[in-house]
């Protein structure tokens, strides 16, 4: 199939700590097609963001990817060198991140910033990439007259994501990662700016992968939802399958440990927490919290299978 | 009947930041806050960061010390108590902060981070304390062996218990939860809000919840208090909140609220702009620069309370939902 964006093939990501080996990432596989919306959900240490920053080959010592391809548009991302991955970064591919303030630089003015990157990608002068740092500011609903000439300092958490959506978007990448773009802000501010990420997206149709550990956001923006747990991939599938039938016990754990306004459930949070990666548990790194561990789970990985049309899980109970 | 454990009246914290070059300023933290939290209810407070929801809390207990107003606990102004005579209250009133990992001493023991509370109010000897220790770690879902390691041994969750268990220990009557759960995972997040709730009816507590998670809210609480630049723009019983949100504040943090679920889009009464500077607040209605439903009186006229219905009171010229 020829509208398929990005494999991931068996990664595998370690940090080489002095208290062992962190394998981060193990054996994660998954494909995106064009024009998808694909949520990365976890918690805290469960490798979402390891994933983002090994797709853009951002991953630095002590981290290093031991095994796996990354192929984006049939190139081997993992095989590229810096050259050919600085033609890709910024260009086909983008990035935003967390924490909006310390990703700009707080020195240099909004509008120079903008178009260094929009300077490098369509090979100009700063000078006459100001025309389009206008058009990418008036996307994102900013004022630019105003705006290019302030100090990262002096802007709000939302108006400096919404400065990095802009500098993403600008030379239209055919993939954006944003990871977690909205956690360190207010839920008006965060509504606001999912609102204008989805209109964006929408209008010039370009695939993206949220990173969150809201699965409130991703429910409200993604096409498809893949479930990480320390390091793995646990489950896979369209967003409306995952919350209407979710399979493994750890998504299902999840589902029942949010509160939601207006419904009277009793929480339930899952019992234990997220174990040590330097120390993962044998077979499926689950089994030590699953309310239905069998002994072949602390024995034997499971594998990522298709239990029914394009709804994949990695669990014993399913085969 | 007199059920009200803490009455707080005409509360205003402002904080003076001095200006290097500029004129020195006063941030208006709370301005004005007026409330009444009865006995064995958990009250919550919620708002967005900078609404001075924490600087509330802090006050009501004196850790900050009140710019202006009363507080009054079960029945005695304590606002204007001395240090030494607060002791007595100190003891009935306990706070867990928010993040787990700066709240505890990491080079002392659980043990005595815990009963640190007893040595300093009841002067107990040491194996009396290490007694007390040991039931309140159980009572908390962790176990006796856990008194003799460190603060970094544990994780988040477990730090949160921990913090619980030492605010615990003295048997107050009183306690703010700052954001006891926002450092924490959901799934870790759905234990301890759990273990509040247990506890709260074991030892007849009282609680002040402190946080900016709506879903939170409405699965906690008992009566709800919605926060803005410094003030209070509606209270109520939480059903009341929840289901005839009076403010457009409070029905735009309600529709802002991603839900968990594909079938239920979000609606699109979202407040437009940002929350303006404390230092300068709006003049008028505080929400007026944001609100979808501003008329010209807003900008003017600061609102009064006015009453929606039983105890449901809302600070707003245009109550939504009044004909």
């Amino acid at each position: 199939m020829n509208d398929v964006l990005l494999e991931v093939k068996n990664l595998r990501v370690v940090f080489h700590t002095y208290r062992g080996i962190v394998q981060a990432l193990d054996d994660v596989s998954f494909t995106i097609h064009r024009n998808e919306r694909v949520g990365i959900i976890g918690e805290t240490g469960c490798g979402k963001s390891v994933t983002s920053l090994a797709i853009m080959r951002l991953i630095e010592p002590p981290g290093e990817i031991v095994n796996g391809e990354i192929i984006f548009e049939g190139k081997d991302l993992v095989k590229l060198n810096e050259n050919s991955l600085n033609t890709i970064r910024g260009k086909e591919i983008s990035m935003i991140f967390q924490e909006p303030l310390s990703s700009l630089n707080p020195v240099m003015k909004v509008g120079f910033q903008i178009g260094e990157s929009i300077s490098k990608v369509k090979n100009i002068s700063i000078k006459a990439s100001q025309k389009f740092v206008r058009d990418a500011l008036k996307a994102v609903d900013l004022d630019p007259e105003r705006v290019v000439n302030l100090y990262p300092s002096e802007l709000s958490g939302g108006m400096a994501q919404r400065v990095m959506i802009s500098m993403a978007l600008s030379t239209n990448p055919k993939l954006m990662i944003a990871d977690e773009p909205t956690s360190a802000l207010d839920v008006t501010i965060q509504a606001q700016i999912m609102n204008l990420l989805d209109e964006l997206v929408s209008k010039m149709k370009n695939t993206v992968i949220l990173i969150t550990h809201d699965l409130g956001v991703a429910a409200q923006f993604c096409d498809k939802i893949l479930i990480m747990y320390a390091g793995t991939i646990v489950e896979f599938a369209e967003t409306k399958e995952l919350f209407e039938n979710p399979l493994h016990p750890y998504t299902k754990g999840l589902l029942k440990a949010i509160p939601k306004v207006g419904n009277k459930n009793k929480i339930v949070g899952i019992p234990g927490s997220v174990p040590d990666l330097v120390n993962p548990p044998r077979g499926c790194r689950f089994h030590p919290r699953c309310p239905f561990a069998m002994e072949i789970c602390k024995i034997e990985k499971p594998t990522l299978k298709t239990e029914s049309q394009d709804h994949l899980v990695s669990c014993h109970l399913y085969r | 009947m007199d059920n009200t454990l803490i009455e707080v009246q005409n509360l205003k914290k402002y904080f003076l930041r001095h200006g290097f070059f500029s004129k020195s300023e006063y941030v208006h933290a709370v301005d004005d806050v007026n409330l009444e939290i009865k006995k064995r209810e958990i009250f919550s407070v919620v708002g967005e960061s900078g609404s001075g929801k924490t600087t509330l809390g802090r006050v009501i207990l004196r850790l900050t010390e009140p710019t202006f107003g009363r507080i009054i606990y079960d029945g005695q102004d304590i606002t204007a108590l001395s240090q030494k005579d607060m002791i007595k209250f100190r003891k009935k009133m306990q706070i867990v902060f928010q993040d787990p990992y700066n709240s505890l001493h990491p080079r002392k023991l659980v043990k005595d981070i815990i009963g640190e509370g007893l040595a300093i109010h009841e002067h107990l000897p040491v194996d009396e304390i290490s007694e007390k220790v040991r039931e309140i770690l159980k009572k908390v879902g962790l176990n006796e062996d856990h008194m003799f390691r460190y603060p970094h041994e544990f994780s988040g969750g477990q730090r949160q218990r921990i913090a619980i268990a030492r605010a615990l220990i003295i048997k107050p009557e009183f306690i703010v939860l700052d954001e006891p759960t926002s450092a924490l995972d959901v799934s870790v997040q759905a234990n301890v809000l759990e273990l509040l709730i247990d506890l709260k009816k074991y030892f007849d507590l009282t609680y002040l919840f402190i946080t900016h998670n709506l879903a939170v809210v409405d699965y906690i609480s008992d009566f709800v208090a919605v926060m803005y630049l410094g003030q209070i723009v509606e209270i109520g019983r939480k059903d009341d909140i929840f289901s005839f949100p009076a403010h457009p504040y409070t029905y735009a943090l309600l529709s802002s609220i991603p839900a968990p679920d594909p079938q239920r889009k979000r609606s699109n009464v979202i407040p437009k702009g940002e929350i303006p500077s404390a230092i300068n607040p709006p003049r008028g209605c505080r929400f007026h620069t944001r609100c979808l439903y501003a008329k010209e009186m807003c900008k003017f006229e600061e609102p009064q309370f006015f009453n929606v219905s039983g105890d449901h009171i809302v600070k707003c010229h245009f109550p939504l939902g009044k004909a």
